[in-house]
């Protein structure tokens, strides 16, 4: 997208508060124009104070009354117009937020599952605050600084023409002086940000596994590579530091030259009297503040490059395609049979890799049917189909009978109970995380799933029972617990089918009881598709799926498939060979 | 910051040379306003065009050594800076090196990082800082208030009063945003939980059709932040106005005031215009000073969590005498070793027994946090036991140099780590001199050789940071085969297989038994299958033995052991 684009697209956001903004131009205009007038009456004011006995009193003191006003006003309104463009920014930055959050609740599993949390997660934090700082100081500081501009040179004609030409062409100097040094240490900043990311890098990989390193006695190795690395730190630090804290002091000098140039021709006009000593007063203050803006200026046009790069991304979460809403004549799936029809079945992630083709799947209700292959062999695909986070290429899913693109997405997933390896639990309260999916669920069908789940004991353990709080993540339970809850979440809905997927391992023998009698007892009458892992699950099951590389390789029952002497039997005995 | 300042001590003449031409650029600079007052009164009084040149040229020439000294002044700090932030992180990335395992723990990697990183440059910052302006913005406001007094005493009290308000102004407006701005950071964090949150659970929110509820949560919070932001912006927002009243106040005073010194003949013209001038420079110096208050409070707050890890001082001490070691003393013993973390009210290990003979394969197995990882760190001493002794070939690991030990141990951790640089490289951690063929024979044994060999460039393949570019399991093979190019006595396996499919892990274990004659090897695992077949087991749970011998004793003997079995097997397999 242009940046002008880019530009005006994140200016339609500040729409509803047009309000503020107008209030704020106002403002702008109003403060900016008094603050350059006080100048003025100071001037005059000093030139009311001429000699000893030549001191007009009753004019000073009206002069100073209003002067007082103009600076009273121009305080105030200042004051206010930084309020006007904090309501716009804040407002706009909330509005932004909230609609790349919004977008992320409705766009395919297939964005996030390919998009790196990370990334999403600091364009909805870093990258909205970014377009908060760049909105409020190009707000409250390209208004101001433009309006100070113009103004400036308006009141310095008004007085005296040719020391205004002089300020107009003389102070652009600190400007080109300060973009000169710019340029020449961009290349130092540039090697000093690598230096200080190879650094980062290391320190990262050093110190984060600082345990392998002592295990082998490497520490020498990683401080010799590190002072290395720290000294040309040092080097190119210095260089970095020093020319970019020259830019200051050269700005200044050549500000300084301005300054004095208007004083001396200035003073050389007063002497022949076409500029009294308080117009020259007042010109000197102008002359120390002309740079000001344009200083402020090209840093508010850097803040507003980076916050339109950050918008940029923030846009590209907006502009995400929606899953395809559910069709308007979708029916509501009330009570499912539990009946499952793959029919025909085609579907892969990318359409190079092809991987599931042709499936063909009939499930009866209450039957079990194990999933089974190695880790990463694409085991979750099923689910993702199963439960329409993703939507097959060809052929159908039918659940209780009817497609399930014709039933809503909510309904659907309703009917499926799932509880999945990788147990997300909500920071908030026990009861809260149980109740997920029924807020409204009594205390008494609560305890009823938590009892279901086997996690009733533990949960009474708990500190604070059923109102401990968890830590993001359930940081502070233990993996068999987590998973135990997951149960209760999904027992709480009674759905009629499930899906579940088996730890691996990690989890602490007597808790594992647990989870296998608790994943049992839920099963039982219900269609279940289980990611299994355990033998016993396995030999249970009324259909093995056996998928390698994300295709299902064989099908059938634990016997027949060790029969079969392929792809399973393989698997099975090296699992028990030595 | 303070205890800092010992890493400047090289630096010495640079720390002084910086401030003193800050110094003397702040004294030309308050020279300018005197020398405006003189062309004014002398100058254009008088129509004295030459005076007006001599002096416009004094002006010219008091910038130019002003821009001199400064220059200087910026060199020196910038010089005394980053010698300053590379001595101290060259110092605490020495001292982190030297902790143990226990205070690595205590502190936890991430925080170290970002102390070793973020923090100093920080830290750094405010050196140079404090070198460039602290000297300077106080003077030019004392200096100002004095050259007031030089010109009028009188008017000079006007900048008496200003000058404090101006401060506090900037003081209270400065203090009241702080608290408000650490309570957006915290909502700004609750944002980010929440994102999260949705992101890592995206599947179940979908499954239960909370969507739109998610979105009313996260919607309120952003509203939270909105009005605290607000409500921040609308005190900060008062800073410049309130200042620019005061300063005004001041102006209008002191033309006020010097009416009446005019007027009497006791101040000229030129000399109103010079404290008008000298009360904007207080200004300005005043928000540099602020600014700087800030950048140091913030230097400070990275001091002292860089202190927090200079005042942890390494726990285990190493021994430096050679020892001699018994040939017919068992392998290893461990005798009566108990042993709790830091900070930890009960016993991670406790009262722990057994002694292997060199060359026999050792299984070690229970459930998460009975203590088995903890058990092989003792052997390694990553930590010291809290009671009992540790004994590798009849001396006590205590006595043994920290080189000596590692020579001895080869550990595979449970996490696969391997460091940017090449196959080699990573592989002769264990041997720096190792040949190829010991390379060749540990990766064979590791199962590795086959996949080294399909990349083009084999062992000199690059290995970028964090292993990006294998899979988990091929990390895990160079892992087991780094710790056996050493040849070491004694291999742990810590969990080492959990990214192997079962074939593979199977090929390995033949492969150990095999080639490794004469190596003691530990096995840690949850998996049954895995060490099956050990010479012997040792069964742990929360933190105790609860039974040592074979596979079938166990089974017979040991319930917990049955437990894990039955959950993993079905019956007739066991």
């Amino acid at each position: 997208m242009p940046k002008q684009r880019l530009l005006k697209r994140l200016l339609s956001f500040t729409r509803p508060y047009l309000p503020y903004l107008f209030l704020a131009l106002i403002l702008a205009v109003i403060s900016v124009s008094l603050s350059l007038y006080a100048p003025v009456l100071t001037g005059r004011a000093v030139d009311l104070v001429i000699a000893k006995g030549q001191v007009n009193f009753s004019a000073l003191k009206s002069l100073l009354t209003t002067l007082g006003f103009v600076v009273a006003i121009t305080a105030f309104s200042q004051w206010l117009m930084g309020l006007c463009s904090n309501k716009i920014t804040y407002l706009t930055v909330r509005d932004i937020r909230l609609k790349a959050f919004e977008r992320l609740q409705k766009v395919p599993l297939r964005f996030i599952d390919s998009n790196a949390h990370g990334d999403i997660l600091s364009r909805v934090i870093v990258d909205a605050e970014q377009v908060a700082d760049g909105l409020l100081m190009g707000f409250t500081q390209l208004f101001t600084g433009v309006v100070t501009i113009f103004g400036t040179i308006g009141f310095m004609l008004a007085i005296n023409v040719k020391i205004t030409l002089l300020v107009v062409f003389v102070t652009p100097l600190s400007l080109f002086v300060a973009n000169f040094i710019a340029r020449r240490t961009f290349n130092l900043f540039k090697l000093q940000s690598e230096t200080r990311g190879e650094m980062s890098a290391m320190v990262e990989e050093t110190i984060g596994n600082m345990k392998v390193v002592k295990a082998f006695g490497r520490e020498p190795e990683a401080i010799r590579q590190f002072e290395e690395i720290n000294e040309r730190l040092r080097v190119c630090g210095i260089k970095a530091l020093f020319f970019s804290s020259v830019t200051n002091p050269c700005t200044r000098f050549v500000n300084g030259v301005v300054y004095t140039l208007v004083g001396i021709v200035g003073a050389l006009t007063a002497v022949t009297g076409l500029l009294s000593v308080g117009q020259l007063s007042c010109f000197l203050s102008y002359a120390n503040q002309y740079t000001k803006p344009f200083n402020e200026i090209s840093g508010v046009i850097a803040e507003l490059q980076s916050a339109l790069a950050s918008a940029k991304r923030l846009f590209e979460i907006i502009d995400a395609e929606p899953e395809t809403p559910d069709s308007p004549d979708a029916a509501v799936l009330t009570r499912a049979d539990g009946s499952v029809v793959l029919d025909r079945v085609s579907f892969s992630y990318v359409p190079e890799i092809k991987l599931i083709e042709d499936l063909s799947l009939s499930v009866r209700p209450g039957q079990k049917i194990a999933i089974v292959g190695r880790t990463g062999c694409g085991k979750t695909t099923l689910i993702n189909l199963l439960m329409r986070f993703y939507d097959v290429n060809a052929g159908q899913i039918i659940v209780s009978n009817k497609k399930v693109t014709d039933l809503t997405r909510d309904s659907l997933r309703a009917s499926f109970g799932m509880v999945l390896q990788d147990t997300w639990l909500k920071a908030g309260s026990v009861r809260d995380n149980i109740a997920y999916g029924r807020p409204n669920a009594s205390e008494y069908e609560i305890a009823g799933a938590a009892v279901a789940a086997h996690a009733d004991s533990f949960i009474k353990r708990l500190p604070d029972g059923y109102d401990t709080q968890i830590a993001e993540d359930g940081g502070n339970l233990s993996q068999g617990q987590k998973q135990l809850l997951c149960i209760a979440r999904a027992m709480l809905s009674l759905p009629s089918m499930l899906i579940l997927d088996e730890a691996t391992s990690s989890i602490d023998t007597r808790t594992e009881i647990y989870v296998q009698k608790a994943f049992d007892d839920m099963m039982r009458g219900r269609t279940s598709f289980i990611v299994a892992h355990r033998l016993s699950t396995i030999r249970r099951a009324d259909l093995i799926l056996v998928m390698d590389s994300g295709r299902i390789v064989e099908r059938g029952t634990h016997e027949e498939l060790l029969a079969r002497k392929g792809f399973y039997a393989d698997l099975y005995n090296s699992q028990f060979a030595i | 910051m303070f205890k800092l300042v010992r890493f400047l001590k090289d630096y010495k003449k640079e720390c002084a040379i910086g401030p003193l031409f800050k110094f003397l650029e702040a004294c030309f600079e308050l020279l300018v306003p005197l020398v405006m007052a003189g062309i004014i009164d002398t100058g254009i009084k008088n129509a004295d065009t030459i005076y007006i040149y001599k002096m416009g040229g004094l002006m010219v020439f008091l910038g130019v050594l002003g821009l001199v000294c400064s220059l200087t002044a910026q060199y020196f700090a910038a010089k005394a800076s980053m010698g300053f932030g590379t001595a101290l992180r060259s110092a605490l990335f020495n001292h982190v090196s030297r902790l143990s395992y226990s205070e690595l723990d205590e502190i936890g990697t991430p925080s170290l990082i970002t102390r070793l990183t973020g923090d100093i440059n920080q830290a750094q910052t405010g050196v140079n800082l404090v070198l460039r302006l602290f000297l300077r913005s106080p003077f030019i406001v004392i200096g100002a208030v004095i050259m007031a007094f030089f010109v009028d005493v009188k008017l000079a009290v006007i900048f008496l009063i200003a000058t404090p308000l101006i401060g506090a102004v900037i003081y209270f407006v400065m203090s009241a945003t702080v608290p408000c701005y650490q309570k957006i950071q915290a909502t700004l964090d609750r944002i980010s939980l929440l994102t999260r949150e949705n992101l890592a659970g995206v599947r179940v929110i979908r499954a239960f059709s909370k969507q739109n509820e998610e979105i009313r949560t996260f919607g309120t919070t952003c509203g939270v932040l909105m009005n605290e932001q607000l409500w921040a912006g609308k005190i900060a927002a008062l800073l410049n106005p309130a200042t620019y009243v005061v300063v005004n106040a001041a102006v209008i005073a002191i033309v006020w005031g010097g009416g009446f010194q005019v007027n009497e003949g006791r101040l000229t013209q030129g000399e109103v215009i010079a404290l008008v001038n000298y009360m904007s420079q207080i200004l300005l110096a005043l928000v540099a000073l602020a600014n700087l208050i800030i950048a140091f409070t913030k230097a400070s707050a990275c001091a002292v969590r860089i202190n927090e890890v200079f005042d942890i001082s390494p726990g285990l001490a190493e021994s430096q005498q050679p020892v001699c070691v018994f040939t017919d003393a068992p392998r290893v013993v461990f005798d009566d070793v108990s042993f709790s973390y830091k900070k930890a009210e009960e016993e991670a290990l406790s009262h722990i027994s057994f002694s292997v003979p060199a060359g026999s394969v050792v299984g070690i197995i229970g459930g998460t946090g009975a203590g088995k990882t903890t058990l092989v760190n003792l052997m390694a001493r990553f930590y010291d036991v809290t009671k009992g002794r540790v004994l590798i070939d009849g001396v006590d690991v205590k006595k043994y140099p920290f080189a000596e030990l590692h020579r001895k141990i080869g550990i595979v951790p449970q996490k696969a780590v391997l460091f940017k640089g090449t196959l080699r490289e990573n592989l002769c951690w264990g041997k720096k001199d190792a040949t190829d063929e010991e390379i060749e024979q540990a990766l064979k044994i590791a199962q590795g050789w086959e996949f080294v060999v399909s990349k083009p460039d084999r062992l000199e393949t690059m290995i970028t940071q964090g292993a990006k570019n294998l899979s988990g399991g091929q990390r895990q093979r160079l892992t087991i085969a780094r710790a056996l190019v050493g040849r070491p006595e004694i291999l742990i396996l810590d969990d080492s297989a959990s990214a192997l499919d079962f074939a593979t892990d199977a090929a390995l274990r033949k492969a150990l038994k095999k080639e490794t004659t004469g190596m003691t090897v530990f096995l840690v695992s949850q998996r049954v299958s895995t060490l099956k077949n050990a010479d012997f087991i040792i069964v742990l749970d929360d933190g105790k033995t609860v039974g040592i011998g074979q596979h079938d004793e166990l089974f017979e003997s040991c319930s917990v052991y049955r437990e894990i079995c039955l959950s993993q097997l079905e019956k007739e397999e066991v």
